[in-house]
């Protein structure tokens, strides 16, 4: 069974958030919410200074707090890539995903469900990357299986220096930054 | 030196989490409050002090009853997506504090109920004769006493602890990443109904038995805040950031003054007095521990949300 995840490559990004218009126009993201967004981190001091441009979303952790706090099963991890989901129509709102995930990657949509990025579960299922995948200018973002070895993102993972966010949080991240 | 922007301005998420208003705070305090009058009403029981003339048990259950509800009025107000709010009841999570919370409070109802039939007051007596009936067949018969007492007891406990577990649980917010939180909001809870039976009894007895145990609550709460803020404090960066918050932080006033302070200290001070027959008990100190309790959760809550992981 895959094991979904992605790699997004920061020294190719330029922050110029494609990755984000693209997920509102295909997921139908409500007005003034995001499902993905682009995170800017300056670090050092000058002339030792550092900039990292994140193309950041919903990280579908291997031990995601969203899924063991939520009281009805709403969120659940998928047997398809082992994706972290969201069944609108289990959620009472109750918000404690929200407050469970360390990433704040969560948001209560209009309609008074959680909801987040799906990774385009509709998409990959179709053999298609995720939407803001598809529509990087910059490629610098790369969507696959984290446990096959071949895959485009294994091999990325293997052949260059990257992290993950907040690791310390435990939660088992499967989105990767390249430095 | 770090600077960080994001684009994401997602309501209630950003810039800091703000999830949870007032209902939260009222629904963990009433929720407290009535695992501590269950706790309450369970002991008189056991110790028959409800055959008293004027026991406070002739409208405690009725009480915790009523508490129970708005607590849980509150808990469906916070929600987002209410007429799905029976959800809850179509599974048990067992990895989730908020649904063991949910099937204990469907528990504690008809353990409440049991002692409302048990001290069944007298205008009930009078409207109802077949409960009132059904309240002395039940009274006749001591292992019932005894369940229901052992009920309320044993379920009071396990709501009093549920109210702080539930916040302890979410690791993401390191202030509340407390495994102390449930015994300090069980033994708040257990204080605020202490405070709450000594300010409404009738029987000067059970007043002032109330007020003894209310001291006890109330210095143990003093010990258990002390673990918690040292726990936090011998913990990771982010635990001592997120202590940062009540130690010189936005909620310092609030949590010293108002939880410690007025809440917990100048009560004490009151009752100690108050007991050792040299003032008289008044109201004043009840009300202050009732005020203290509420803005405990309201500080712990609101300050817990803006404790976080990532950067600030």
């Amino acid at each position: 069974m895959a094991r979904f995840g992605m790699v997004v490559d920061t020294v190719r990004c330029v922050g110029c958030a494609d990755c984000v218009v693209a997920c509102m126009t295909e997921n139908e993201v409500p007005e003034g919410r995001a499902r993905d967004w682009i995170a800017t981190e300056a670090t050092g001091s000058f002339p030792d200074t550092r900039l990292e441009i994140r193309s950041e979303r919903c990280n579908h952790c291997d031990q995601p707090p969203c899924v063991s706090c939520c009281p009805t099963g709403a969120s659940h991890v998928e047997p398809f890539g082992r994706l972290v989901q969201i069944t609108p129509e289990l959620c009472i709102g109750c918000k404690a995903c929200l407050a469970s995930c360390p990433y704040d990657a969560r948001f209560i949509h209009p309609r008074g469900y959680a909801d987040k990025c799906t990774f385009c579960v509709h998409r990959v299922k179709d053999g298609l990357a995720p939407a803001c995948v598809a529509v990087c200018p910059a490629r610098c973002m790369h969507f696959g299986d984290l446990d096959d070895p071949h895959s485009e993102v294994s091999r990325l993972l293997a052949s260059r220096r990257g992290h993950a966010l907040l690791p310390e949080a435990g939660t088992g991240p499967r989105i990767f930054f390249l430095t | 030196m770090i600077e960080f922007t994001s684009t994401r301005a997602n309501p209630l998420v950003d810039p800091s989490l703000h999830v949870w208003g007032w209902e939260i705070p009222v629904y963990l305090f009433l929720g407290g409050l009535v695992a501590g009058l269950m706790a309450i009403a369970g002991w008189f029981l056991l110790m028959d002090r409800d055959r008293r003339a004027g026991s406070a048990m002739s409208w405690l259950p009725g009480l915790g009853l009523a508490l129970l509800s708005a607590g849980m009025l509150a808990l469906f107000l916070d929600l987002e997506h209410k007429p799905y709010v029976w959800r809850l009841y179509t599974s048990f999570q067992i990895a989730s504090p908020m649904s063991w919370g949910a099937w204990i409070l469907l528990a504690v109802y008809p353990a409440l109920l049991g002692a409302l039939l048990l001290c069944l007051p007298g205008s009930l007596r009078q409207a109802f004769p077949a409960l009132a009936a059904l309240s002395d067949r039940l009274r006749a018969r001591v292992q019932a006493v005894r369940a229901i007492a052992w009920a309320n007891l044993v379920l009071g406990g396990l709501l009093g602890i549920y109210t702080g577990v539930l916040l302890s649980a979410l690791g993401a917010r390191p202030l509340w990443n407390s495994a102390v939180l449930g015994p300090l909001f069980l033994a708040s809870g257990l204080s605020s109904a202490a405070a709450l039976v000594h300010l409404v009894a009738r029987d000067p007895a059970d007043g002032e038995l109330l007020a003894r145990a209310d001291n006890g609550f109330l210095q143990a709460e003093i010990v258990l805040l002390a673990l918690f803020l040292i726990g936090l404090l011998t913990a990771t960066r982010v635990h001592v950031r997120a202590a940062g918050l009540v130690l010189g932080g936005p909620f310092t006033a609030a949590f010293w003054v108002g939880v410690v302070g007025a809440g917990i200290a100048l009560p004490l001070l009151l009752q100690s007095l108050a007991v050792g027959h040299r003032i008289r008990h008044t109201p004043v100190a009840p009300l202050l521990v009732l005020g203290g309790g509420l803005l405990l959760r309201v500080v712990i809550v609101a300050a817990g949300q803006v404790s976080r992981w990532g950067p600030v």
